[in-house]
């Protein structure tokens, strides 16, 4: 079994006491929150989701990541419930929650639009679903207060939704919907509508607030990086399907399938012929008269079947020299060179014409620079950084 | 200001000046002048060959008799009342019918609103006339709705020549100018609104009441002046379709003009009628501006 010893595994206190890695997925006691079994939704002809089983842990920041029209938001639209399954069981707390109507649901929901009453202030949208639940009034007061406090807009409590700006909006959005202080809260590509510099800074506000309310936070996203930054888990999505579900280190660093590989993050294919090696290894031979290279086996695998060798780009060694003492080692010539500041990607072709990229930390200033186009020069990597894919 | 730009707004400007100032300037000043049986039948006549003098003279014989002449016959005010009710009961009750059409209509499958927008327009195609006398023919008491009735054994119905007929009328004739402007608020309105006041605990009953209400008001406010305005001064609707008894203001300023010939009264009755109607007008104005907000 391999381990990945990635940093963006997450390490959180689960709950008061002293602090342990948070991974209930692990413990065989653990009892979900949120439960899937065999959901099936059809639309139609169409099939939005096929047959999903899915368990989400209390505490957990959970995303559900896919293209567009994978099924991933209305996978979520059915725990928000609007949508109900074709076939199958949806438990909430062990309870089936199919049959229950949005507004009788300890569930809320941050939408995409962010849906903000127009009609209403923001301190007036924050307080509506409290309103609805009989609170008393001072209560009420104190929670809405509470909660503008929390996303920081005291003083923007009597403005209308149109007098505010959109970083503004999207944080009424989330204190609206935290306010009822729901079992599960769901947030609809919650930050899609944010510049770059204000999306990456709402990530981190986005994951200090769920750890401060300890609310178990579902959100679907297509954005790759958000949901490894914000996520303890993510479930990659394609077509109705559940790709893999995993903690975004193992997602990046173990992916199941092509797929998973190929949606989260850039990676180098090399497909061939598979043969075992031991221990969990396997090399593919992918072209006559080169050696074959290696990588580790995401499942057993039988000599002869067509695999896919899948290698991160930044796990690639670029080279003047033949390194010694590797197994992955192929020569090439530079390609192409996209120079993004911190790092360079350098496209290398080789002989048959396949490009591999390998990326590179720019330590030195970009004059001087080793290599250039038309060089040649030799790739190689470990025998653990890559993955050997039968999917 | 370069010409083009002048041009542009003064065309406008132009417009309202030939067809509505000048109309209403010669409307006002027939207000102002005394009966006369002669053609035109009224006094004084502008005789602009006569130069200043002439207009000075033309001037001084001008006076307020006609609106004084309004206040001591109580006919006057009990038809301006009487046509500012019937017509806000007419706009309440085509504000309770155009609501739920305007509202369905916005629910309908998208490939449907184009034909449903078609069936309100559609009416206007016919004459105005020949609808209003369609109903006569519907509401007289040997017409059609007392032949079902009679056919379903129940006992025949007085409409015609009353003030139902006359609500009837007003709000079958309105009606599309209730339901257009609701539909294009209601239309507008993100569904997500409703999908997040039931998340946060509405069930969909509340959250139309809550939600889809405040945010429809725009159009419901619009709708209610576009039928309020013309209902008050109607006159065809209250001649053909109501009776000795409805009183509209309408109808009062028809027979100044034509029965009794006095349009100097009829012109002060008419100018009156506009007075009133400028503070719907204006409010409805505000509306407007409001909702481009």
């Amino acid at each position: 079994m391999n381990q990945p010893s990635s940093p963006q595994t997450p390490a959180r206190p689960a709950g008061p006491g002293p602090a342990t890695a948070f991974h209930p997925w692990d413990d065989p006691d653990a009892v979900p929150l949120i439960r899937f079994r065999g959901v099936t939704k059809r639309f139609g002809d169409f099939t939005a989701i096929d047959a999903v089983d899915l368990d989400i842990y209390p505490r957990e920041f959970f995303a559900l990541l896919g293209p567009s029209g994978c099924g991933k938001t209305t996978l979520m639209r059915m725990l928000a419930g609007f949508e109900s399954p074709s076939v199958g069981a949806i438990t909430l707390e062990g309870r089936d929650i199919v049959h229950v109507p949005p507004h009788k649901r300890a569930v809320n929901m941050m939408f995409q639009s962010y849906a903000l009453f127009p009609h209403l202030t923001v301190e007036q949208n924050i307080a509506f679903g409290l309103k609805r639940s009989g609170m008393e009034k001072d209560a009420i007061e104190a929670r809405v207060a509470e909660m503008l406090r929390m996303v920081q807009l005291q003083k923007f409590a009597a403005r209308k939704p149109h007098q505010i700006s959109g970083g503004q909006r999207q944080r009424v959005a989330l204190a609206r919907a935290l306010a009822k202080a729901p079992k599960l809260l769901l947030l609809d590509e919650p930050l899609g509508a944010l510049d770059k510099k204000l999306r990456q800074q709402t990530q981190f506000e986005l994951v200090d607030i769920q750890e401060r309310t300890g609310t178990t936070f579902v959100i679907v996203t297509h954005d790759q990086e958000e949901a490894m930054t914000v996520a303890s888990r993510i479930a990659v999505m394609n077509e109705g399907k559940i790709a893999q579900v995993d903690t975004p280190g193992r997602i990046y660093e173990s992916p199941a399938s092509v797929y998973v590989a190929d949606f989260v993050g850039d990676v180098n294919l090399i497909e061939g012929n598979a043969r075992p090696v031991g221990q969990g290894m396997a090399e593919i031979r992918w072209r006559e008269g080169v050696p074959a290279i290696r990588g580790q086996a995401a499942e057993p695998l039988v000599e002869g079947e067509r695999a896919t060798l899948a290698i991160r780009p930044e796990k690639i060694a670029i080279s003047r020299e033949r390194p010694e003492g590797r197994n992955n080692v192929v020569q090439g010539r530079v390609h192409d060179i996209a120079y993004l500041g911190n790092i360079s990607t350098y496209h290398v072709r080789l002989p048959d014409g396949v490009i591999v990229q390998a990326q590179v930390a720019n330590q030195r200033r970009i004059a001087r620079r080793d290599f250039t186009w038309e060089d040649e020069v030799w790739l190689s990597w470990s025998d653990t950084a890559g993955v050997v894919l039968m999917r | 200001m370069d010409f083009r730009r002048f041009s542009l707004i003064a065309l406008p400007y132009a417009w309202l000046l030939l067809l509505f100032l000048v109309p209403f300037g010669i409307v006002l000043k027939i207000s102002l002048s005394d009966y006369a049986l002669s053609i035109p039948p009224y006094t004084p006549t502008l005789d602009l060959t006569g130069g200043w003098p002439a207009i000075r003279d033309f001037l001084s014989q001008l006076d307020f008799e006609n609106y004084v002449f309004l206040t001591e016959d109580d006919l006057y005010w009990k038809a301006y009342l009487s046509s500012v009710r019937i017509a806000a009961i007419a706009t309440f009750i085509t504000l309770l019918i155009g609501y739920p059409i305007a509202y369905a209509m916005a629910k309908a499958p998208r490939e449907w609103q184009p034909t449903l927008l078609m069936l309100v327009i559609l009416p206007f195609w016919t004459s105005f006339l020949i609808r209003v006398y369609a109903w006569i023919g519907i509401l007289s008491s040997e017409g059609y709705l007392n032949q079902t009735l009679g056919f379903l054994g129940l006992e025949p119905v007085t409409v015609l020549n009353t003030n139902i007929a006359v609500y009837i009328g007003i709000v079958y004739t309105y009606l599309p100018f209730m339901v257009l402007p609701i539909y294009s608020t209601l239309e507008k309105m993100d569904y997500d609104l409703i999908e997040a006041a039931q998340d946060l605990g509405c069930t969909p009953t509340e959250a139309f009441w809550r939600v889809t209400l405040p945010l429809s008001r725009p159009g419901m406010i619009a709708g209610c002046f576009l039928v309020f305005i013309p209902a008050v001064g109607e006159f065809v609707i209250p001649s053909l379709l109501g009776g000795s008894q409805t009183l509209m203001i309408g109808k009062v300023l028809w027979e100044e003009f034509f029965n009794n010939r006095d349009w100097p009264v009829a012109s002060a009755v008419a100018v009156v009628l506009l007075l009133i109607l400028v503070i719907p007008i204006v409010l409805f104005q505000k509306n407007q501006e409001k909702q481009q907000e």
